[in-house]
């Protein structure tokens, strides 16, 4: 019973996706070319194509800091997230507290505050504590900021696990932090990744926050990228683009292969 | 008997570290930032006075819900379409679906800014195109304009939209909609009365999620309207830092953090968040 107009109609929709779906990846799109241009400012490269801008993002101390100062940030601080996430976690599927709620609240309340009045509260707090602009102030920053997404991950997590696990350990002799490290912990292995990996994400990208902590002493990555945009919008910006979004392709292919594998392996 | 006490004070330990760690992290500064909004410069209401009555903060305020509710119309409107072939799609098309979703979603926000920067300056792609072409004999002046700021925000927003729209479309019985057809009505009528209103409660939560976000943003509006176009995050931000006016910046947040919360108050009473934990 389809008529003509309606199949029209559909026509018309399936192009409307697709228009959208090109928006979303122009931008990122646009970027490539420019990261090659041989000049020295923003440009189309024309007929020669040029390295010039990965050599001197690679070349500059200023560049190569900045990844390694996020690096370090980045590690501490998913580590740090994941480990109060999963103790969080355990604890609540271990007591299931009366007024579960109420701590979930408590514990993913950075992750429901605008970020913008976040980094005023942190501000507030690094400045009472004399760690602006260092290392320690950039961890404590990243870990309240990312550890609400860790909870939710790791919450989903524990929300999945057999709760007769518990008991047969118990049954069977085993104590309390026996049964954690040895039975529970290995069971939760793909959402303590999970959890991990996205805070890694997350307190590597993380500028909202850390625009108003940093500065001087320590630049992340992102910070230096907003100072380029914000001051002197050079191609190097678009070479650190380029490589960013080409090792996030590369991670999103990897972990969907590695989700596709594990569901295989456990079809099995 | 001794060993029960110890597990069950070893699982309290565990539950309640995180929690207690917020009150001195988070909960006291939040505190201490009401503080400075009634205290600095010097004692009084001046600043939340200040809030309603100065002229350029309401004209802020006013740019800041325009932005956010045109922002969070074309969102819902583009999310609709990229969820619904989502979810109902060829297989092919699910992935490219897929595709044009995750990929922006996962790259950082300031690269999809630059990546707008790139397409809409003075020689940039866009005015390329369209004064090659013919259309137009002079640039385009598209950065630094609300034009690009909604489109950036956009850009970021869309995903966000699509994740409680798709889950709302997955949950929708397909025999629902064969029934409607199959009564003998038409696909539009079938899509008005029986699918739209089945998604509802995604859209309601799609709208108020984008609008939330959008509200706090900054960094978007601050790179694409180039200190132009300014929206409340980034007025807070000027505040802290270029004019020092720390209890008026701080009075401003807890304005923003009012609102929001009777927002997410709202979605809270849509969604029921309660029910994804077990």
């Amino acid at each position: 019973m389809t008529s003509f107009g309606e199949h029209l109609k559909r026509r018309c929709l399936i192009v409307m996706a697709y228009l959208v779906g090109i928006f979303m990846l122009v931008p990122l799109i646009a970027v490539i070319p420019i990261s090659f241009t041989p000049k020295r400012f923003l440009s189309m490269p024309g007929s020669d194509w040029s390295l010039r801008h990965y050599h001197a993002l690679f070349t500059s101390d200023a560049w190569t800091g900045s990844i390694a100062d996020s690096a370090v940030i980045a590690l501490v601080s998913a580590c740090l997230a994941t480990l109060l996430a999963t103790a969080f976690a355990l604890g609540f599927w271990y007591r299931r507290p009366r007024f579960g709620a109420l701590l979930v609240g408590l514990a993913i309340l950075p992750l429901a505050v605008p970020p913008v009045v976040s980094a005023v509260i942190i501000y507030f707090l690094e400045a009472r504590l004399g760690i602006i602009d260092s290392y320690l102030g950039l961890v404590i920053t990243h870990v309240i900021m990312v550890s609400p997404f860790a909870v939710i991950v790791m919450l989903t997590a524990v929300s999945r696990l057999d709760r007769s696990l518990e008991l047969a350990s118990r049954n069977l002799g085993a104590s309390a932090v026996q049964t954690t490290f040895l039975i529970v912990l290995p069971n939760l292995k793909f959402g303590l990744f999970s959890a991990w990996f996205l805070s890694l994400v997350l307190s590597w990208e993380e500028i909202a926050v850390t625009l108003f902590v940093s500065g001087i002493d320590v630049i992340t990555l992102p910070k230096r990228i907003w100072d380029g945009l914000r001051l002197n919008v050079d191609p190097v910006i678009a070479a650190v683009s380029v490589i960013l979004m080409a090792v996030t392709v590369l991670v999103i292919l990897a972990r969907s292969f590695l989700v596709y594998a594990g569901r295989a392996k456990n079809h099995t | 008997m001794g060993s029960v006490r110890q597990t069950q004070v070893l699982q309290t330990v565990l539950l309640w570290t995180l929690p207690v760690l917020v009150l001195p992290f988070y909960i006291a500064p939040l505190l201490g930032v009401f503080e400075w909004s009634l205290s600095r410069p010097e004692p009084g209401l001046q600043n939340y006075v200040r809030l309603v009555t100065d002229g350029d903060v309401i004209a802020v305020l006013l740019r800041t819900f325009r932005i956010c509710l045109l922002v969070t119309l074309i969102s819902v409107l583009c999310a609709y379409l990229l969820a619904y072939h989502w979810v109902f799609g060829s297989p092919a098309r699910r992935l490219i679906m897929e595709i044009c979703i995750f990929i922006p979603f996962w790259i950082s926000v300031l690269i999809r800014a630059f990546g707008w920067i790139v397409l809409l300056r003075t020689k940039g792609v866009a005015n390329d195109i369209l004064l090659f072409s013919g259309v137009i004999s002079d640039p385009l002046y598209l950065v630094r304009t609300e034009f690009s700021v909604v489109l950036g925000m956009v850009h970021f927003m869309v995903p966000f939209a699509v994740f409680p729209l798709a889950s709302v479309m997955r949950q929708i019985d397909p025999k629902i909609l064969l029934a409607s057809r199959g009564m003998g009505a038409s696909a539009s009528f079938t899509f008005f009365n029986a699918f739209l209103p089945l998604t509802l409660a995604g859209i309601v939560a799609a709208i108020i999620i984008v609008f939330v976000f959008s509200l706090g943003f900054f960094i978007t509006p601050a790179v694409l309207g180039g200190g132009k176009i300014v929206m409340i995050a980034e007025y807070i931000y000027i505040q802290m830092f270029q004019t020092t006016n720390w209890g008026f910046g701080a009075a401003l947040s807890v304005g923003l953090l009012a609102i929001v919360a009777i927002l997410s108050a709202l979605l809270f009473r849509v969604i029921r968040p309660e029910r994804l934990v077990r």
